[in-house]
């Protein structure tokens, strides 16, 4: 798909009102919704996301382009949803019961509906149930947050309950004390460890 | 509050010493001339549950007899512990009161037994925060917090301690825009109004049964900021900003009657020594275990007590992780207390390494720095609210993260430097001089899902 390139910079510098402009400004030339969103939006997303692995660029301004981004999603969404576009894939996430803190889980979240999925964010201290309903209402990949060693524990008594379930629903893990052993050890399906790379967790899941 | 600090000479900010020491009813001193192990311990990576609870108190009691052990062994003058519950202990508050019961237990056999003066600060959590959006007045989570309060004395606490919230439903967000009113707003009007209400009724409750209530933290706010700034997620300049911003919230805790000494966490505490004289506690290399800093020396350089913030009860090589952060905090405190022994000059060389060996390199350890402290400590006290306290200490540690740059005092990469301008424009536009018109500014802004201004005495 062609990118448009001053829609591409306009989000990666975060200027919100620009990208309105240009989105509109292309939509009445007769550009094509899914191409503006596809070939543009989500690229410039998943840039500042790599420039953030590389230490170029610090949260606040991903934030930025995510507003940007925000704001050529209010214009595109109503037409992508007449047009019968689906989202690439619904994800839940949540911090585990016992546990308040959401900062990582808020900016994987971010990352993750920057990059094209629907994200239901259920929020802290969430416990099986919380999770049971988000799988209820079509979400395919739970992502399960904790920063205290007390309540990672949590995550496994989800895995198994999903397990035993019969459930064919793809969990993720992440979060300071979390890691790729203590995921495979509960039989979680993936293990990031920071927000672009939860990103890259939730599209080899939905493969 | 006095307009000028306790301590104005660089001569006499320093490690092990304060101008109003604490001494415990057992005789444990701090303040008056050495620094000692203050150290604290968790479960490992484990369920807390009514199922688990036996495993549990197995394990406090594994690491308390533990780290008295190997004190007694390596001569420690003077031990003290720090339980701070797990969210679970305060929830349930018979819980937590038991294994303080256990802790302290131990600590007056060992202290019987070997003369090892020892204490037991206490440290509930506060968990007014598990309401969303925080109900911080009233409601089941207040009533638990206040019965842990009442009842911590009973349970054989010498010391009452928390790390309290007010405020950080939004500072959270604040951080992660790197957005200087909002930290401020969150700060200097939320978490001192709270610390007013909460630390209120922690005193009277201290008062009442014969425990010395010590001190807060900053630690959801600014030590939030340095983890994001370690993790690259946000300017390490700009978390050395929320570290001074944070100083006048933590000494609210002060000015409510706790006497110190500070929570190990608040690195802020320094401000705290040096406007108020009280005995601080902190946590810098030895406390690796919990957590990476940039300010693993420097931080000793003005504490009373020397803390290893937490450790899980895992196996190593030499030991349990308890008994190895024992053995690693009383070999740092033996080390400033030979200094202190020999000479004045000495305790002020050691400290001045320990100074020069972090401040040069991160701005966060920069504005930890000793002669900083003092200069920004004396514009804080010119303030007649906590929140014009807020806003001078923000305008005074720019500026003096502003002239360090200059002068090279501290390395400021590259990528920061415009972080800086963007602060100063902030402070000049964005950062009112008083609390009404920053809530007038602030209050339309907040979503009242995350935050309700009414738990703050703030009228909508």
């Amino acid at each position: 798909m062609a990118r448009n390139e001053e829609l591409f910079n306009a989000i990666i510098k975060g200027k919100r009102k620009d990208v309105a402009t240009i989105v509109q400004a292309a939509l009445d030339d007769g550009a094509n919704v899914e191409e503006i969103l596809m070939g543009s939006m989500i690229p410039a997303m998943r840039e500042i996301g790599d420039r953030f692995s590389r230490n170029e660029v610090y949260v606040p301004e991903m934030l930025i382009a995510a507003r940007a981004m925000q704001a050529g999603l209010d214009i595109v969404d109503p037409l992508l949803a007449t047009a019968g576009h689906k989202a690439l894939g619904k994800v839940a996430i949540g911090t585990v019961k016992g546990d308040l803190h959401d900062i990582g889980k808020n900016l994987v979240a971010m990352m993750v509906k920057g990059a094209g999925y629907e994200v239901m964010d259920l929020g802290v201290d969430c416990d099986v149930a919380k999770y049971d309903e988000a799988v209820e209402n079509g979400a395919q990949v739970i992502m399960l947050s904790a920063l205290l060693t007390t309540t990672m524990p949590y995550m496994k008594e989800v895995v198994d309950h999903f397990k035993a379930k019969g459930s064919d629903v793809k969990i993720l893990i992440g979060g300071a004390p979390v890691t790729q052993e203590y995921a495979d050890e509960i039989g979680a399906d993936g293990y990031s460890s920071d927000a672009n790379q939860a990103v890259g967790s939730v599209e080899k899941v939905l493969v | 509050m006095s307009k000028t600090i306790e301590i104005s000479s660089l001569d006499t900010f320093i490690y092990g010493r304060s101008p109003k020491p604490v001494i415990t009813d057992r005789g444990l001193e701090i303040g008056t001339g050495i620094v000692f192990p203050e150290v604290n311990f968790t479960l490992p990576a484990m369920n807390c549950n009514a199922q688990t609870w036996p495993k549990v108190v197995a394990h406090y009691t594994e690491m308390i007899d533990d780290v008295i052990r190997r004190s007694i062994e390596l001569e420690v003058p003077q031990l003290q512990i720090e339980f701070e519950t797990l969210p679970d202990m305060t929830l349930n508050p018979a819980w937590g009161l038991e294994i303080n019961r256990l802790l302290a237990d131990k600590l007056i056999a060992a202290q019987e037994r070997t003369g090892m003066k020892t204490a037991l600060r206490f440290t509930p959590n506060d968990i007014r925060e598990f309401s969303r959006p925080p109900i911080m007045r009233s409601g089941i989570h207040w009533e638990n917090m206040l019965e842990v309060f009442d009842k911590a004395g009973e349970a054989g606490a010498d010391f009452l301690s928390i790390e309290s919230t007010g405020g950080k439903e939004l500072c959270d967000e604040a951080l992660m825009n790197a957005d200087l009113p909002g930290v401020v707003f969150a700060l200097g009007v939320l978490g001192c109004r709270d610390m007013e209400f909460l630390w209120k009724h922690m005193v009277e409750a201290c008062n009442r049964n014969g425990v010395i209530p010590a001190g807060d933290s900053a630690c959801g706010f600014a030590n939030t900021a340095m983890v994001l700034a370690d993790k690259q997620m946000i300017p390490r300049v700009f978390s050395a900003v929320v570290r001074v911003a944070s100083a006048p919230r933590t000494l609210v805790a002060v000015t409510q009657g706790a006497k110190g000494p500070c929570k190990d966490c608040a690195y802020e505490g320094v401000y705290v020594k040096a406007i108020t004289g009280t005995p601080i506690s902190l946590e810098g290399k030895s406390a690796a275990c919990a957590h990476l800093s940039p300010i693993g020396n420097i931080a000793s350089a003005l504490c009373d007590c020397w803390s290893n913030e937490s450790v899980q009860n895992v196996q190593l090589l030499s030991g349990k992780a308890p008994e190895v952060s024992a053995e690693q905090l009383a070999y740092d405190c033996r080390l400033m207390n030979v200094a202190a022994r020999r000479s004045p000059e000495d305790a002020l060389r050691l400290r001045d390494w320990l100074v020069e060996s972090d401040a040069p390199l991160d701005p966060q350890a920069y504005v930890l720095h000793p002669e900083v402290v003092l200069r920004i400590s004396e514009k804080i006290v010119q303030g007649e609210t906590p929140y014009e306290q807020t806003r001078i200490a923000v305008a005074a540690a720019i500026d003096e993260l502003r002239r360090g740059a200059d002068e090279k005092a501290y390395k400021l990469a590259e990528r920061e430097e415009s972080w800086l301008d963007m602060m100063e424009m902030a402070l000049e536009d964005d950062i009112p001089e008083t609390e009404e018109e920053m809530i007038a500014q602030q209050a339309p802004l907040v979503d009242s899902a995350k935050c309700d201004l009414r738990e703050y005495g703030i009228s909508v």
